[in-house]
């Protein structure tokens, strides 16, 4: 099993960043992915690569600002769980962390390494708007 | 007009592999004549032992510490300094063609720039206003026909059929394959059926000439030509198994077959490299985790070694054959061609295979060879001073004659012994950084007056009292592991704090790792 986490700062408010991060079907607006559809608990995610992701939505907890999910049906992933928290710093700033648990683990630094790319476009955005 | 450049790499290849070097299996007589006509450095050594962190260093002219690709998945910079974009703006016309690898191969999010202009089609890109890496064409292949590269594209469009016939690099769980093959059962080894004309060392030498042959007769230009071989899998094309019959070779002198013998040997050696043979720590992704070197038989070292020499004659000739279109171009007389690796490979040493922690010369001593233009009139040599790839990006400087890079910290490759110690050519430094979930490896290298002594910083295994000490005279195997020797603590101590005080400050904070390669 590997485990990375990504994380970043966001001179944002919590609240503001969790509305973006905590809608499961705008993920192609942060994260390096093409598409992201969403029927019931379950996403669908297109990577540029061409290969598609289907999804278990496990956790989207308004309160918490919890996002968790699992990548499933897939033929190389044996067992996944990604972890997207928001976390308030105080009433202008937030922290953006990005989990994951993934066998193979080498599959888990890819997905870190786009975690990484997403998390720092989050920032962007949000304090390019500021 | 001005002088040419050819630049030509391979992939994991051994000093000890062409016949100028003392080898004798593999004919080389086109790199041979390179060296007997140029300058052969004696004593040349990677920055790292690992493919990415030693191409950055060699496009970047920067150690490690400073361009801060410390292991293979940590992408270098879009914007990190290229020694081919400072000959670009000079008037040069560049290009790369064969293995690039400054950026993750396993890419699934498609998110680097080498990646998409395979999958594209397209040859070069302009990256925040700068062409990508310096090269106005860049044409990728790595060591099968899967995974976005160009060879890849072009052998799924024209010889679909042959696209299954490599060894398979990866397995189910994207790590490297141990899958074994071949007469021995050996890891990364397959009879590949493919023909040699859809190889993919043929294939980057036509590529070369097409785009040499692309350019007007008076252009100056810097061209990397890189092979992907011989780095594993070893998997050459079934047609030239009859070059070497691995049942007639000798093992080689660094593979003592006793095994007691190797073990001891391995015993005197800093703790992580009997915890890899026994398969107790596996710290990287640059060798199967799952096989376990104390299983290599003799058996399998031979017919590896054998399949290692087809793939290093087919690379020799390949050179030859780009040559030859050079000399058909007049080219000739304003050509300056030099032939290096990125790093080594155990290839049997110490019971070993594959590469990773281990700062001795099956990984570390490298084949260089620099033949000037003959135009520039510069008498054949050798080198013994000890020099580094991180005095490549200098060198072609020089050879442009445009003013050295501000960004470079090794000086141009002497051309004299006399010049080697004007130019300062004194100590070369190699760095080893895995950092795979929470196993932490961490080695820091110099070679100098005939040592190398290597300090193992603390981490998962070392606590920062281990290392290693050799004296290359009299141990050319470096077998003999002198660290605790308080015969050579004063030595040990010297070669230490030069080391110290000559290594680069680290880039802050460290780059992360995307991807396992």
């Amino acid at each position: 099993m590997g485990t990375v986490r990504r994380h970043v700062f966001i001179d944002a408010p919590a609240d503001r960043v969790w509305s973006l991060v905590g809608d499961p079907a705008r993920l192609h607006e942060w994260f390096p992915v093409v598409t992201s559809e969403v029927d019931g608990a379950t996403r669908w995610v297109t990577l540029a690569s061409g290969l598609r992701f289907e999804e278990d939505i496990v956790t989207l907890d308004h309160d918490l600002r919890r996002f968790q999910y699992r990548i499933i049906n897939n033929p190389i992933v044996k067992s996944h769980l990604g972890t997207v928290d928001v976390i308030p710093d105080g009433e202008r700033r937030c922290l953006a962390v990005y989990s994951t648990d993934l066998d193979p683990e080498a599959m888990a630094l890819m997905i870190a390494g786009a975690a990484g790319a997403g998390l720092a476009k989050l920032r962007e955005m949000f304090e390019g708007e500021i | 007009m001005g002088r040419k450049i050819l630049f030509v790499t391979t992939d994991q290849q051994r000093y000890d592999s062409l016949g100028c070097n003392g080898g004798r299996v593999a004919r080389t007589p086109v790199i041979d004549g390179l060296a007997s006509s140029g300058i052969n450095y004696r004593r040349a050594h990677p920055q790292s032992v690992v493919c990415m962190p030693s191409r950055s260093t060699m496009l970047t002219g920067q150690h490690v510490t400073t361009h801060g690709v410390w292991m293979n998945g940590v992408p270098l910079p879009d914007e990190a300094p290229s020694i081919a974009e400072n000959l670009q703006r000079a008037g040069y016309r560049t290009a790369l063609i064969g293995k690039a690898h400054f950026e993750p191969f396993l890419d699934p999010f498609l998110r680097f720039t080498e990646n998409q202009l395979a999958n594209s089609g397209e040859h070069q890109r302009l990256v925040e206003g700068r062409l990508h890496r310096g090269f106005e064409h860049m044409e990728s292949a790595s060591h099968g026909g899967m995974g976005n590269f160009h060879y890849a594209q072009w052998l799924t469009k024209n010889h679909p059929e042959a696209v299954g016939m490599y060894y398979r690099v990866l397995d189910l769980s994207l790590q490297v394959n141990a899958a074994g093959g071949g007469d021995t059962d050996a890891p990364q080894v397959l009879h590949n059926p493919i023909p040699r004309d859809w190889y993919h060392t043929d294939w980057v030498a036509e590529r070369t000439i097409t785009w040499l042959d692309s350019l007007p007769a008076d252009a100056d230009w810097f061209c990397w030509m890189s092979f992907p071989d011989p780095h594993h899998p070893w998997d050459p094309p079934a047609s030239e198994r009859h070059r070497v019959n691995w049942r007639d070779l000798d093992l080689p002198a660094g593979y003592p077959s006793d095994v007691g013998r190797r073990e001891e040997i391995l015993d005197a050696k800093p703790r992580h490299w009997r915890l890899w043979y026994d398969g107790d720590f596996v710290s990287n992704f640059e060798a199967p985790a799952s096989w376990v070197p104390r299983t290599l038989t003799d058996d399998q070292v031979r017919e590896i070694e054998a399949l290692v020499h087809i793939e290093n004659e087919l690379i020799d000739e390949a050179i030859g054959r780009v040559l030859t279109r050079i000399a058909e171009r007049g080219w000739t007389d304003d050509v300056d061609i030099v032939f290096t690796t990125d790093h080594g490979e155990l290839q049997g040493d110490f019971g070993l295979l594959f590469k990773g922690p281990y700062h001795v010369d099956s990984l570390m001593r490298l084949p260089l060879v620099w033949r000037p233009a003959p135009s520039a009139g510069v008498a054949p040599t050798e080198i013994h001073a000890p020099v580094g790839l991180v005095s490549l990006a200098s060198t072609f400087a020089h050879i442009a004659g445009i003013p050295e890079p501000d960004y470079v910290e090794a000086p141009r490759l002497p051309t004299t012994s006399t010049e080697a110690v004007a130019l300062g050519h004194e100590r070369v430094i190699t760095e080893w950084d895995s950092v795979l979930f929470g196993k932490i490896l961490r080695l820091r290298t110099i070679c100098r007056d005939g040592w190398v002594a290597t300090a193992c910083l603390p981490g998962t295994v070392h606590d920062g009292t281990e290392g290693e000490l050799y004296d290359l005279a009299n141990d050319p195997l470096q077998q003999t592991n002198l660290w605790s020797d308080p015969a050579h603590a004063s030595r040990r101590s010297d070669l230490l704090a030069d080391l110290w005080d000559n290594l680069p400050s680290p880039v802050e904070p460290r780059r992360e790792c995307d991807a396992p390669v």
